[in-house]
């Protein structure tokens, strides 16, 4: 059996705002792509499998685990990673609620558990407890037992309310 | 061990004729991925056999939701999220929608579609139980034109369906019909996210003067493919939903239902809970039969 080899392929797509083209093989995945030809590491892999949300990134504004999406299915959109957020002032009652509050130990989940905040707060400017959890249902963690994360995304919506 | 993505070939047709022309030309060799919530799995596990993949992520033709006055036809391309913003899916199929609402995370529910989860044909998925109860039909689309088939005949055993080399679903069709109907559905599982279901159950029921006149009972989890329970719904049609009746359909239910014994639950415990959510579903009914 002769296996079929695809060959590497120019994608671009706009990542944190700024347009990029890597060259890649089509199956690639997102995240490998993002960490290896960009060097935007602050995107984790977990599972790799779609388990966990370590990797998540929004691309088109919707929130998706970047080991499950092969790089030519992002040609052309728009993608957010953590670093983009890290430098957002929009999100700073985020960060800041996850520093204070204890929302990072390992800190492996936390890019992954601000982008899913990030998704939902968008969404819902006043989420209640309810609408976090299941905001943040598809990101793990084994460090904080959630709570804390789970209190500092409710505090940075209360903190963006009063701005 | 995780695959080497130089291995794969992956292309991306603009729209669906385009896609259905290139399955056409070797039909047997492209495997269509939608969102790659399963495809990529697989390739994560090394267990992705198919070396050319075509992308019908994001098809114009297969991502969009058309209210026709006898039906609602939802593009096989129509994601978790689709579904669940959908106003007259979520106010018309409320079992569809709520299904969509459990399955995997948000970030799933973000790229895994309903012609994905039909054509990987998990007996745990948790949208299939609503499609048999709906009794929704399937336009399956190829180069050499359109069929159209009721869902209840597309799995016929574990992982097999009647989907041909160079076909894709285009859309799932579901009768507009179940106003006045109650709606019941229960995911038993680990956890509502992520978790896949121990069982997991979509029924319809229609009470008029006082008797059951129109009864559907769908479950996951408990077979090869997702089932309807004939014999129950054979039992309670006609009859008025008495405690008597209620206990006599959850043995019926238990009696036709043979699950098995797996990582995420044991055959007696999932037939004991077939059982239950069959009672819970025909004393939400009653309540509708005594508020006639």
């Amino acid at each position: 059996m002769t296996a079929h080899h695809g060959a590497k392929r120019e994608f671009s797509f706009t990542v944190n705002g700024e347009r990029r083209a890597v060259r890649a093989y089509p199956m690639e995945r997102l995240l490998d792509v993002l960490r290896n030809e960009l060097s935007l590491t602050g995107t984790k892999e977990g599972c790799g499998e779609g388990e966990c949300g370590a990797c998540s990134v929004l691309v088109d504004g919707a929130l998706v685990d970047s080991c499950l999406v092969p790089v030519a299915q992002a040609q052309g959109s728009k993608i957010v990673t953590i670093e983009g957020i890290a430098q957002d002032a929009r999100f700073a009652s985020l960060r800041e609620a996850f520093l204070e509050l204890g929302g990072a130990q390992c800190g492996i989940c936390t890019p992954g558990m601000i982008l899913a905040a990030v998704h939902l707060l968008e969404r819902k400017a006043s989420p209640t407890m309810d609408d976090i959890r299941e905001g943040l249902s598809g990101n793990l963690c084994r460090c904080t037992g959630y709570a804390q994360i789970l209190e500092a995304v409710a505090e940075a919506a209360r903190r963006a309310g009063a701005r | 061990m995780r695959s080497d993505p130089a291995d794969f070939d992956l292309i991306t047709p603009a729209n669906l004729t385009a896609a259905v022309a290139m399955l056409a030309e070797s039909p047997r060799e492209w495997l269509p991925i939608a969102g790659g919530t399963d495809v990529m799995v697989q390739l994560a596990s090394g267990t992705l056999r198919a070396r050319k993949l075509l992308s019908v992520w994001n098809l114009p033709e297969l991502r969009r939701i058309d209210a026709l006055p006898e039906e609602i036809q939802i593009g096989a391309g129509s994601t978790y999220t689709d579904l669940r913003r959908s106003e007259i899916v979520s106010r018309e199929f409320p079992l569809l929608a709520r299904a969509a609402s459990w399955t995997g995370g948000i970030a799933n529910q973000n790229r895994g579609t309903i012609g994905g989860n039909i054509v990987n044909a998990s007996p745990a998925a948790d949208s299939l139980p609503a499609l048999l109860a709906y009794q929704a039909e399937l336009i399956l689309v190829s180069a050499a034109g359109e069929r159209r088939i009721p869902y209840v005949d597309f799995h016929r055993d574990y992982k097999k369906m009647v989907l041909a080399p160079g076909e894709l679903i285009r859309s799932v069709c579901l009768p507009q019909r179940y106003s006045g109907y109650v709606q019941y559905s229960r995911k038993v599982g680990g956890r509502n996210a992520q978790a896949i279901s121990k069982v997991c159950v979509a029924a319809l029921g229609r009470i008029e003067r006082g008797a059951i006149e129109d009864v559907r009972i769908a479950l996951g989890s408990v077979a090869p493919i997702p089932i309807r329970l004939r014999e129950t719904e054979k039992l309670l049609l006609g009859k008025s939903p008495s405690a008597d009746l209620v206990a006599k359909a959850g043995e019926t239910a238990m009696a036709e239902t043979h699950p098995i014994d797996d990582i995420r639950s044991t055959a007696r415990y999932r037939a004991a809970v077939v059982g239950n959510l069959v009672n819970e579903f025909l004393e939400i009914l009653g309540g509708a039969a005594n508020r006639e």
